[in-house]
């Protein structure tokens, strides 16, 4: 009976490692991480780009009123939509405003959003204030700090009046 | 019954689930004596965590994420019986997150379990602290009411003080010029799809490296941790007293979890979910945003600092503290693990206990914001219903004052109590008070007619004690 002599295990091979499988041992890794880092480069691009792009800066003149809506010396508060807002905002695409009458066809638009930390401030008209209520600041009538943290006058949004129609400039929320 | 375990041994068989899952389940825990009970918080919170996810699944059914119909679906998922505990059980659950994670690390802290080998848990741990307080912020902001609201353009701001990137960053948080449509839906997919996948990634690592390195033992004062030596020590001790962990020990990470379960279920139950406050409409002018109970501690400090440091408090404050929670175990790998001989670490837990709990407590009453809901003073505190006096408290109210100072229970306190400001101010100060204002306190120059500012005047002398009944004068 002949003996089949099966072959060795590969334990041989692997202790005198020859240079040509090593060399392709390399390649082929270096390859995997090629292939791999572009895949992953060309996907991350749209990806990315679509997280980073969504702003997309606007300025619109939308109208708060007729002239004759506003009393001169008086502040209201008027809301207006932001430039191209999306179908599904619904009520949070408007924006509000402090308007005041000063002049014939002279008006002041201040932002509501606190100079501190961006609470809505309110207007109180018999102390002719206004008082954010989150770490209370205080500005005066003309938007400038009365007492308290914010560190800037009220930001303030550029009116013109077209014809009759008072009309505000949409701005990006004031940020520092 | 027989044909169940004919079932189970194909099952086994061809995944061979038992060999890997028993030996983690009787993986061998030292004896913690005294200390069993302190063991329990870590698995009590991937306890809430897995609740987390089911309530939040069950929530994500019905919430729409956009921001003109979320608010609507939460009014929707609230009305019904079964949606009103469910929330209530997202709610409390989060708040349960925050306080267990925070009680297992500082008791990972003080028993120094972040020492070597252990060093990954306490870095993966540091980051799913972070990951839980993001998806503790993300949370709330989905009620997406005005507090909600508010709280993203809040957020927003705080991110604009960052140097040079700040206004990029603030309106990258917006997904816009303005938080509107695209703002919710960012926030959305980051509370359930982003942060929650790092949380997944952390986690697994996590419960690997505590299979991995072992659960640590109690410390003993007078045995320093000594890397060259420790793992054959550790294992020592394992052959010796080591227990199964299933079910000799785990029995009582199931009964403390069970306990957690069951008070927040009932929480949700009796009390449920937080209130819907008005709907997201940025031109309500009205609202007074406030953060959760847990947070209330950093909006007080905010507050409190003086102006200049802000933008370093804002940016550098947070950055500090991760600095930190990085650095400990990297620094602090080795050596004594008792706490009694590192007798810094009780005094760092009481410091960051007591600091959340005091300032927690003043970000409730914030004594800083004006009571906008005071009313004008009743005829009882005024005491007269015509002249000067009751002129003067007309214009206490009108102007604004009483929003910042008391009379008699009435009005804010922001300012000083006014109720016996007649006793210890002369008229002259009281006018030079008015006029020029304070670093608190606006200045009321040219915000007052001459009358107005007389009857003021002559009010807030009429605040005195009364005088005694027993005249001294013979």
């Amino acid at each position: 009976m002949s003996e089949v002599r099966l072959p060795q295990a590969s334990a041989e091979v692997a202790t005198t490692p020859c240079q040509p499988e090593e060399d392709r041992r390399k390649f082929l890794t270096r390859l995997s991480i090629s292939l791999g880092s572009i895949g992953a480069a060309v996907v991350a691009i749209p990806v990315v780009g679509f997280l980073l792009g969504l702003r997309k800066p606007s300025f619109v003149w939308r109208t708060v009123g007729k002239l004759s809506d506003f009393g001169i010396g008086s502040t209201v508060k008027v809301s207006f939509l932001d430039p191209s807002p999306l179908p599904w905002a619904g009520v949070t695409a408007q924006t509000a405003a402090w308007l005041r009458r000063v002049g014939d066809h002279q008006f002041i638009a201040f932002s509501v959003d606190c100079t501190h930390l961006g609470c809505p401030v309110r207007w109180l008209p018999d102390a002719n204030l206004f008082m954010c209520p989150c770490h209370g600041g205080v500005f005066y009538s003309n938007g400038t700090v009365a007492s308290g943290p914010p560190p800037r006058p009220l930001t303030q949004y550029p009116v013109r009046v077209q014809d009759t129609e008072v009309q505000i400039l949409t701005s990006p929320l004031p940020i520092t | 019954m027989r044909m169940l375990k004919q079932v189970w041994c194909w099952f086994d068989d061809v995944t061979g689930i038992s060999a890997w899952l028993v030996p983690i389940m009787r993986h061998p825990v030292p004896d913690a004596r005294k200390s069993a009970w302190l063991y329990v918080l870590g698995s009590a919170t991937l306890f809430v965590f897995i609740l987390q996810i089911v309530t939040g699944i069950a929530l994500a059914s019905s919430y729409v994420a956009s921001t003109g119909q979320a608010y609507n679906t939460l009014l929707f998922i609230s009305g019904t019986p079964f949606g009103r505990i469910v929330r209530g059980i997202h709610a409390f659950g989060a708040s349960a997150m925050v306080i267990l994670i925070g009680a297992h690390a500082i008791r990972v802290y003080l028993m120094g379990a972040y020492k070597y080998p252990r060093q990954m848990n306490w870095l993966t741990g540091a980051g799913l602290l972070l990951f839980t307080l993001l998806m503790a912020f993300t949370g709330q902001l989905l009620r997406w009411d005005q507090t909600g609201f508010w709280s993203v353009v809040i957020a927003a701001e705080q991110a604009g003080r960052t140097p040079v990137i700040g206004n990029w960053l603030g309106h990258f948080i917006l997904a816009g010029d303005t938080a509107g449509g695209a703002t919710l839906s960012r926030f959305f997919a980051a509370h359930v799809f982003f942060i929650p996948a790092l949380i997944f990634l952390f986690l697994g690592f996590h419960l690997y490296l505590v299979l991995h390195n072992g659960i640590s033992e109690p410390p003993k004062a007078g045995q320093p941790v000594d890397p060259r030596t420790y793992r054959v020590w550790y294992q020592e001790l394992l052959a010796h007293e080591g227990h199964p962990f299933w079910p000799d020990v785990a029995w009582r990470d199931v009964v403390f979890g069970f306990l957690v379960v069951m008070i927040i279920a009932g929480l949700a139950i009796t009390i449920g979910p937080p209130a819907l406050g008005k709907p997201p409409d940025p031109t309500i002018i009205g609202a007074s945003p406030r953060p959760e109970w847990y947070f209330l501690w950093y909006y007080a400090v905010l507050t409190l600092i003086p102006r200049w440091t802000e933008n370093y408090v804002i940016i550098l404050g947070p950055a500090l503290f991760g600095a930190v929670l990085i650095l400990l175990p990297l620094v602090a790998g080795k050596g004594e693990r008792s706490p009694l001989r590192r007798p810094w670490s009780f005094v760092i837990v009481a410091f960051i206990v007591f600091m959340i709990a005091y300032f927690g407590r003043i970000g409730k009453i914030a004594p800083w914001s004006p009571r906008l809901d005071a009313q004008p003073l009743p005829v009882e505190v005024v005491g007269t219903t015509s002249g000067p006096v009751e002129e003067g408290a007309e214009v206490f109210y009108k102007k604004g004052c009483e929003y910042c100072h008391t009379v008699s229970g009435y009005g804010g306190i922001r300012g000083p109590d006014l109720t016996y400001a007649g006793d210890r101010l002369t008229a002259a100060q009281i006018t030079t008070r008015i006029f020029s204002g304070a670093a608190n306190m606006p200045s009321y120059t040219g915000n007052l007619t001459p009358g107005e500012l007389s009857s003021l005047v002559a009010f807030l002398k009429s605040r005195r004690r009364r005088p005694p009944l027993v005249s001294t004068a013979r």
